[in-house]
This record gives structure tokens, sequence and C-alpha cells, in this order.
């Protein structure tokens, strides 16, 4: 491996105290920063000179908890892009080498009605969690269930399913959406479970139930810009969007 | 995932349940995170799997430190476990045909293992969430996210209930239950450096140890050998490469030091060391099984050349993983299709292209096996807490077989505690819920809680807790690692004394301890694994025999683990007998009445 | 059904089905115009066809309510969109370049349509169907006489002309834009819509719009070129012409002086 020089960085970071405060950008330099290390290290190293500087600020917060790209913790808008400057990654596998010497890098929380910011780079998805709640599953308890090989399903179905499964709720979608839609996040699990014979049972009133929980909460409404597919650091597809609205018009028509 | 599922289950039997997470939502359990798969004696292949043989597979691959009953209760469910997920949904793998599909994993000789892509702890941990969601939604589970639990409320010798705090606002407050269950998850963020998530932690099982529930087997940690190697000190966190790539990748390092220098500076790549200055060490050492030696096998082997100066990387810490020559058997194509996905995860972690350079792997801290110890109800010392998935320390021994974490941890959930912890409530019908604003028991243990807060925040040292983490991570590392010793061991428990002196003299926690305060929560951690390090080193210090992941150099036969049956066949767990106290073992014997114990061996394959 | 149009996918489904009727009658307004590219007086016959008979009248007002609705829901959904994005803006934003510039500003294309729209009412609407409608009599004849009004707008007016090409220009490069997002759309929020045809509706999109654009971009500029004769035979009643004038449009006067 080749000798690395460091990167001297200015960082343009949202500082914000509480829910209820106004917001606004300080700058801060780093030095001499890893072209191997990750964005998040990047941070932690900003934090450990803002703790021992006794900065009145304190350390930034800022989401994160498994750092292998899975759990969906981690968000920021880096440089104006949900999950910075690279495609299909979590922000935790951000590294430092997409960037120069000398870089300005704006670090912003995500900026959605359905997001409202805790603190600094932390914000409230707990939306997401209750658009779940309200129709996200198969109604099955456990036990008594059948065999698993009792009902076959084409390997296309299974594979699509798991392409929509495959979203970790980390909200890139809404937070790049200039509707602020949550539409590819409830897409993922309607679509997901409407392709599965065990979900189709209750396709209809999943797709009625979360739908009317995400425009509850005031998730905006899908232009089909197509930006979310494009952020989403799991590639899921806006073809789950057709089939949610697929799924959404048939359950209407039924009753 | 064990807490999930196990709440789930509670709320669809009709209980009352009050569930909490230190994330902001039950979907990023660290469960999330494990890749391979899930194991279960389905023999759908019709490759002779049998419930007996997956706890047979168990209880070996455990190096015999596991109780008998536990796995094979663990074995029988597994099946059930593969039904309930794709009931709820779960897209595991499939063939044309539309049935599931299998494939082998970690070394075992059937195809038992079911998977979901690369992500089979994602998809059956959503599954569990979204049972949990159903409940929530329905409101018989009372979700608290973004809440750590504190301590554990103790009244006439049972436990009534915990005390938490909301990591947002800092407000302590304690739950009533009947009964409480912890599925925290496993401690091996105790090295700093490790595959856990970074807010994964020890503390509600050192909360618990403190109160009376035995710590069993602290010293059995699981070290995986296929790591992306570490690169500097502000190194925060080990990404895994799956173990699937040995199949196909040759290990080896330099065969003369001074390669393995030049490498280190620099001055040559890889791929200008000749074949015959390579050394494939684990195909020389272990002809039978070759590069597909288990976990702790392969990981010892890499730190040993590593310790011997032949180890690359800019930190001499790391071996190299070729796909040279499976590319030039099998084509590129092939290479790509069964591995693609990996090879770009590791492109853009490390720059490196594998097509072209060999991969750098290293062992890290992947899954402990040891945890709080319970009963066959998984019951803990303490009335009314039990302990369940990696928290506990009940089916995997000594070592960790590949893919069966999440069965264990969905097992317990799902169709281990609805069953006994029931059992546990049959009794408790009359016990009138308590309001814990109006409870003496309640307050005295939120005041104690306050109190150790403040003692924290009252420290005022100018040492940041990362700190003191990496120290602490520095000394369990290389003194209570892969290879331990008596002397290696002394040094640690000294060690981690002074620094634990030290801590409570230096940290250093800015903010406030009612509000969002990061550096506290971690702080209250840190301290936890301090203890925690401890236990571990004197509990590998006590254990003079080599089983699983815990080996002694004092014990060994020609470089290989030795066991010693006739000293250490049994569990050791650890009873809390006060601060900075020695803590008291306990013995549980081991009786396998079913299956006959041997010795390990994978030079000869037998 | 109930609740179903206050839903968001409701709503979108209004949009897209009022979008893909509008896609329909342009479809048929380009068709009906081509017309006067190969003969004028045909062309004049399904201006007389169309005339102010009450099918026509009907087609309008069942047209006039798809715009409004198409309008109205538009402005109902960006409000609720710009909501729904929250009170702090990103300092930047730098969206990948692959998201169609069309789809971030439907709503601004969509405006430079409706301008484009009340021109071409102003121009063509109300001196034919409408100038039917009140009855101006004298106008009759010219009021199906469509090659005289293309040809006079577009060629007769001098300056005036070469603004209004311009311009129609500029309302069809808009049109193309807004129609290349909303073809595509459209049946993707209808849910006809899955991974292999997203590229293909994306491609009939382009092929589509272009198609319709280009077309009204040909037939503008072939007017503009004097390309449109106004055929003598269709057009008997000079007095006619002259009623016309008293209804005094600007370059009218200017070209009587």
């Amino acid at each position: 491996m080749s000798e690395n020089k460091g990167l001297n960085l200015t960082l343009k970071v949202w500082r914000q105290k509480d829910r209820h405060s106004k917001g606004q950008f300080k700058e801060y330099k780093v030095e001499n920063i890893s072209t191997e290390a990750s964005f998040l290290e990047m941070v932690d190293i900003l934090n450990e000179q803002l703790i021992n500087t006794n900065d009145p600020d304190g350390p930034v917060a800022f989401d994160h908890d498994c750092r292998e790209g899975i759990c969906g913790m981690c968000s920021l808008f880096i440089n104006g892009r949900a999950h910075g400057p690279d495609d299909a990654i979590t922000t935790c596998q951000l590294h430092m080498r997409k960037f120069k010497d000398g870089d300005t890098i704006t670090i912003e929380p995500w900026r959605s009605g359905g997001f409202p910011v805790i603190k600094d780079l932390m914000v409230d998805r707990s939306a997401y969690d209750k658009i779940m709640q309200a129709g996200g599953f198969v109604s099955v308890s456990t036990g008594g269930v059948p065999d698993a090989n009792a009902i076959p399903i084409p390997k296309a179905d299974a594979d699509e399913a798991m392409d929509a499964a495959a979203c970790i709720g980390c909200g890139a979608c809404a937070a790049t959406c200039k509707n602020g839609s949550a539409m590819l996040f409830v897409s993922a699990k309607v679509s997901q479970l409407a392709l599965l014979p065990q979900g189709k049972v209750e396709a209809a009133k999943r797709a009625k139930a979360m739908v009317a929980k995400m425009d509850e909460l005031g998730f905006g409404n899908c232009t089909n810009t197509g930006a979310c597919e494009l952020e989403c650091p799991k590639q899921v597809s806006i073809s789950h969007i057709a089939r949610l609205n697929r799924e959404f018009l048939k359950a209407n028509i039924k009753d | 995932m064990a807490g999930a599922s196990a709440a789930a289950s509670f709320a669809e039997m009709g209980f009352k349940v009050k569930a909490f997470c230190y994330q902001d939502s039950p979907r990023r359990a660290h469960s999330i995170a494990a890749q391979g798969g899930i194991n279960a004696a389905k023999n759908y292949p019709n490759d002779g799997d049998s419930v007996y043989r997956l706890f047979y597979d168990t209880i070996k691959g455990g190096d015999y430190r596991a109780r008998e009953a536990n796995v094979y209760r663990l074995a029988e469910v597994s099946n059930s476990i593969i039904d309930q997920c794709v009931a709820q949904g779960v897209p595991f793998a499939r063939e044309y045909g539309g049935l599931l599909a299998n494939r082998s994993f970690g070394g075992a000789l059937v195809s038992r293992t079911f998977y979901a892509r690369g992500q089979t702890g994602q998809q059956l941990l959503l599954g569990a969430y979204s049972a949990l969601s159903r409940q929530i939604g329905l409101k018989n589970v009372e979700m608290h996210t973004r809440c750590e639990m504190m301590d554990l409320v103790m009244i006439d010798g049972r436990c009534r209930g915990i005390v938490t705090r909301d990591l947002l606002t800092g407000e302590i407050s304690s739950h009533f239950g009947h009964c409480v269950v912890l599925a925290t998850g496993g401690y091996g963020n105790v090295y700093f450096l490790s595959t856990n998530a970074m807010g994964s932690n020890g503390s509600a099982a050192m909360k618990a140890y403190r109160k009376g529930a035995y710590f069993a087997n602290p010293c059995m940690v699981q070290i995986h050998p296929t790591y992306i190697p570490q690169h500097g000190d502000f190194q925060s966190k080990l990404t895994l490469m799956s173990e699937s790539l040995r199949n196909d990748g040759r290990i080896w390092v330099p065969k003369k030091k001074e390669d393995a220098e030049k490498l280190r500076k620099g001055q040559i790549k890889a791929s200008d060391i000749k074949d015959e200055d390579r050394y494939f060490y684990l195909e020389e050492r272990y002809p039978a099984f070759g590069n597909l030696v288990p976990r702790d096998v392969a990981s010892r082997n890499a730190k040993e050349r590593c310790d011997a100066g032949f180890g690359v990387n800019s930190t001499g810490n790391a071996v190299f993983l070729d796909f040279k020559y499976a590319i030039e058997r099998l084509g590129k194509d092939v290479v790509e299709q069964r591995y693609g996905n990996l090879f770009q995860m590791y492109q853009k972690i490390t720059d490196t292209d594998p097509y072209k350079e060999p991969m750098m792997i290293y062992p890290a801290i992947h899954y402990t096996m040891g945890g709080l110890w319970v009963d066959y109800e998984l019951s803990t010392t303490v009335p009314g807490l039990f302990a369940a998935g990696e928290a506990n320390f009940s089916d995997h021994g000594a070592n960790r077989l590949g893919a069966s974490a999440l069965m264990q941890g969905l097992a317990d959930g799902y169709f281990v505690l609805p069953y006994t912890v029931q059992e546990y409530l049959a009794d408790q019908f009359n016990v009138p819920r308590i309001n814990p604003k109006e409870n003496d028991a309640f307050k005295k243990a939120e005041d104690d809680v306050k109190a150790y807060i403040k003692k924290l925040m009252d420290v005022k040292g100018d040492e940041s807790v990362d700190s003191f983490h990496k120290r602490l991570g520095h000394i369990m590392w290389n003194n209570v690692g892969m290879a331990r010793t008596k002397e290696s061991l002394e040094t640690a428990i000294k060690q981690i004394q002074e620094l634990r002196a030290e801590f409570w003299k230096k940290v250093h926690i800015p903010g406030k301890a009612d509000e969002l305060n990061n550096e506290l929560e971690k702080a209250n951690r840190v301290a936890d694994f301090l203890e925690l390090g401890e236990l571990i080193a004197r509990d590998a210090l006590h254990r003079n025999e080599s089983c699983g992941g815990h080996f002694r150099e004092e014990s060994q036969d020609n470089g290989e683990a030795k066991r010693d049956d006739a000293n250490f066949m049994y569990v050791g767990a650890w009873e809390y007998k006060g601060e900075n106290q020695e803590p008291e073992l306990h013995k549980e014997d081991l009786n396998y009445q079913f299956i006959k114990v041997q010795t390990r061996n994978y030079k000869t394959g037998k | 059904m109930k609740g179903f149009f206050k839903s968001s996918i409701g709503k979108k489904l209004i949009m897209s089905i009022s979008g893909l009727f509008l896609i329909l009658f342009l479809l048929f307004h380009l068709c009906m115009n081509a017309v006067v590219l190969f003969s004028e007086c045909t062309y004049n016959s399904v201006c007389a066809f169309l005339g102010s008979n009450w099918y026509a009248v009907a087609g309008t007002v069942i047209l006039a309510a798809g715009f409004l609705v198409h309008i109205v829901y538009a402005f109902v959904l960006t409000i609720q969109n710009r909501k729904a994005r929250g009170t702090d803006r990103y300092d930047s934003q730098n969206l990948p370049k692959e998201v169609e510039f069309a789809s971030k500003n439907m709503l601004v294309l969509g405006i430079i349509i409706f301008c484009g729209l009340i021109t071409h009412f102003g121009q063509f609407w109300a001196k034919m169907m409408f100038a039917d409608l009140i009855g101006c009599e004298e106008a009759e004849s010219l009021s199906t006489n469509g090659a005289y009004w293309i040809n006079y707008y577009f060629h007769e007016c001098g300056a005036l002309s070469i603004v209004l090409t311009v311009v129609y220009l500029i309302w069809f490069a808009a049109l193309w834009l807004h129609l290349n997002h909303g073809f595509w759309s459209a049946f993707h929020t209808v849910g006809l819509s899955n991974k292999t045809w997203i590229p293909r509706l994306k491609c009939i999109a382009k092929w589509f719009s272009t198609i319709v654009c280009l077309g009204f971009a040909v037939i503008v500029i072939y007017a503009a070129c004097g390309g449109i004769k106004v055929p003598q035979g269709c057009c008997k009643d000079k007095q006619a012409v002259e009623c016309q004038q008293s209804t005094q449009t600007p370059c009218q006067q200017e070209s009587n002086k």
C-alpha cells in the first residue's frame, strides 16, 4: 500500500441544539485525515477534537451503529447528497479517498417534514416505524404455521421480493425526495409482501393501511422523479412504487 | 432479534409487554448484520441431516462445552423457525421449482443452511420486527426506543422491573414487569475493535451480574479469520468478509522475511512474489481441510505467522487471501459470479482490486459464546430474570458454528421463552402490578442510578471515553486475544484494574446528564466493559485448557489446542461479590449422555 | 373507495388520468392540425365539422374540466409536497444527473404551457368556436376558416408573426419536457409499469412527445414560411374579413394602415 498524505479539510456542519432551536452551520477544520479512514471515523476524529478543546457546542451528535451498511442508522446529507458522493452505499461505507485535500465538506441532517431534527445531525425517523406498525407485516402469530415448503414460490417472485426487502429503512428516499415522499420505503414493504403468497392474503388491507398512515404522518406525494431510487443505498427500484400504486388501486376498487 | 421475537410472541399470547432498545428503532439490532444464514435440520436436500445430527454438530463444534439438553432443544425447534419465518414473508432463497434453497456453510458436511442473499440476519430480524410492529400497532407492546437499561429492580429476591435512561432527554424512569427478559446481545466490544455495532454493549448483562446473576464462560470469545485488516488507530470498526471466500481463495504469507518487510514498506506488490516463495501455511499444515479449517484454527495460524514476522500490510498484521489460482482454474466470470458483491465491497473499503492483487485479511472478534448463566428454562440465577440470544451462554459451548447464532436467537425468542416464562408466571398471577412511582424499591433503584450517573459526570477528568476504550481494547487484544498465557492474563488483570482506577479519576464527559449525551452513554458502557474485561481475563486464567475459541498456550499438542476434559468439562459461572472483590466461581458439570466426547482433529480429517 | 381521492395515491391517480386524457386530446389536436399540411380545404372542413356543434361544445367542456382538474390538483399536490419537505431547506443539494430535469420542474413547465394555452385560446378558440357561440354573424365564415387564421398569425402579422412563432416553439419545448416525464409517469402512477416496462415507457414517452411536439412545430414553421394558402373557395365572403377587422386586434389595425 502506498504512502498516503493526510487530508486537510474544512467541515461545514449543521449544529442544532434541540428539536425546537434554530440551527446553523459551523465550520471546523480537521487535519491529516487518512484517505483510508471512513467518513464517520473522520467525524469521530472531529468529535475527539471538540471534546478535548471543550467546545461549547460539544461533540457533533449523529446516528450510527453497525458501520457496515446494513442497520440503516446512519444518515447525513454530505455535499448535497444523501449518504455522500457515491452510489449504492450508506454514509458509514463512504471513505475519505472520495475527497481531496483542501475540500470543504458540507454535512447536513436529513431534512424532511417527516424527519424532525433531534440534535445536530440526528433526526427522528420513528415515522417509518409507525408506518410499519400500521400494516408492514403478515398477521401470523408464533406457532401453528404450515411447513416452509408447503407453498412453492416462483424463484423470480422470491428474488424480486428480496430486492424490495433489502430496504434498510434509513430514510434516504424521503430525505432526497423533493416532495418529502416516503413512497419508496412504503412500496418496498408492500411490494415484498404482495409478491409472496403468504403476504398476498392481506395485501389489500396492508396497502390501504400503510398508505393511510404515510399520508397521515405528512409525507409528500410521489411525482416519480426517481431520485429516491438513485440515492437508495440498497438500490430499491421504483418499480415497487408502481406495484404499490397497483395494489392500492386494486384494494380500493374491491370495496 | 431474540428480544423482538420474544416480545412479539408474548404479546400474541396475551401478555402486556414493554420493550426497550437503545437504537432509534428495533429494526436496527445488530442481528441485522449476520450474513451467512440460519441452520435447520429440515433435511430438504436429502443428505442425511436430522435433529440429532444438528445437535451433534453443534455440541462438537462447541468443543463439548455446551449443555446437551439445551442444544438438543435448539436442534428440535430449528425447523419450526424456518416455518415461522416463511409464514412471516421472509424471502429466503429458492430453487427454480419454487422450494427453499440450502447451502452448506461453516464447514458443515450437510447442506442445512437457509439464506436470503448475504442478508439473512437482516431478513430474519425484519421478520421479527414486523411481528413486533404488529403487536405495537395493536397496543399490546409498548415500545421504548433510544432507551438504555440502567439497572434491575429487585423486590423480595425477585426481579420486578428495570430502571432506564432516555437517551434523548436523559430522563431516568423505571418500569414494572412481572418478569424481565434480557436480549441484549454480546460483549465483543470489550476489545474496542470488533465486528459488533458501535453501540453493542455488555452493560445490561453486567448490571444483572451485579444484582446476582451468574456470568458464565466469559472467556469464550469467537474470533473470525476473515476480516479486512485494521488500517490505523482512528479505526472504529472491522468489516467482515464472508467466510465463504475461503472456499476458493488460498491463504498465504511470504516465505522470506525480507519479502514481508518489503511488502510492509510498499516496495513490492504481492503479485511480484513468485509461487515458490509463498507459504500456503494452512494447506501445508492441515492437508485434509486446507483453507477450510474451522474459524479458531485459521485465526490462530494467521496470528502465529504475523507474530513470527511474516505478516503483510503496512501494520504487519494481515495475511493474503489469493484468488489468482481460482481465477486461473475457474475463470474470472465464475469467480465474479460467486463473490462479485464481496469483491466490490472489499474494493470500496480498501481501494485495491482483488481480481489483480490478493485480498488481505486478519482475524477479529466476532461473537461471544459466554454470557449470563441460564438454566434449561433460560432463567438466570435471579428469579424473574431471563436471558436470551447472544446475551446468554447456553448453546454454543466454547465455539459457535456458522449460521447458528440466528438459529439460537430465534429459538429462544419464538419457541423457548414463551413456554418457560409462562411457567414462571404461573404462580405470579396474584402479584398485583406495582406503580413504580409509589414503591420504595423502585425509587431507591432510580436514586442509585442517578447517583451512579452523577459519579460518572463528576469525575471531570481530561481523557476522552474513547481513549479509555481503545486502551482497554489494546490490553484485551494483546493479552486475552487469540492465544493466552498465564502471564499475559495476569498482566491483563493488573492492567485492567489500573485502567479502571484511572478511568474513575480521569474520564472526561462533556455536556450534562439530563440531555442527549453520547459521551455519557459511552462512558456508562465502558465502565462496565472495564469490569467485564477483567472477568474475561479471570475466567481465561482459571481455565487452563484450550477449547474452542479459548486457547491457552500452555495447553497444546504440537501447536494444536489440547482440551482437558478431566478437569474442565464444566461451565464456569461467576458470582459477583462486590466492587473490587474477587468473584466466586461456580461449576456446572457437563454430562454427555447421548454423545461420545471426542477430540477435534483437522489434520487428518477425522 | 371511501377516502380514496383524499389519499396521496388517489390524488396522483387523478393527475395521471387527467394527464392521459389531455395526452389523448393532444394527439387528436395534432392529427387535426396536420391535415393543413396536406390540404387547406380539407382542414377547413374539419374546422367546420368541429365548429360549434353540440358534440364539439360538449367535448370542449369535458376537455376544460380535464384541464381544470389537472391544474387544480397540480397546485394542491405541490402545496402539500412543499409542506412535506419541511421548513428547513438543504444548503446544497446535488441530485444525481440521472434525475430528469422535467420531473423536478413539472409545475413550472405546466405554468409555461398554461400561459401558451391562454395565448393560443385568444388567437384561435376565441376567433373560431367562441365567435361562433356568441353569434358574431359576420365572423361565421371565418370561424371555420382555420387555415386563414394559421396563415394570418404566423405569416401575415409581420414582426408579431416572428415573435409568435418563437413563442409557440418555446411552448412546444416546454410541452415536450412536460410530456416526456408526464407520459411514463402517468402509466407508473396507474400501476401499469414494472422493471421491464419503466425503460420501455420512458422510451415511448420520448418518441411520443417528440412526434407530438415536432408535429406542431412543423405546422407552425410551415405556416411561418408562408406555406399555408388560404383557400379562396372556402372563404368567399369578404365582409367576414371586415367583421373580423372591426374586432380590432392591434396587428390587424397596423396592417390596415
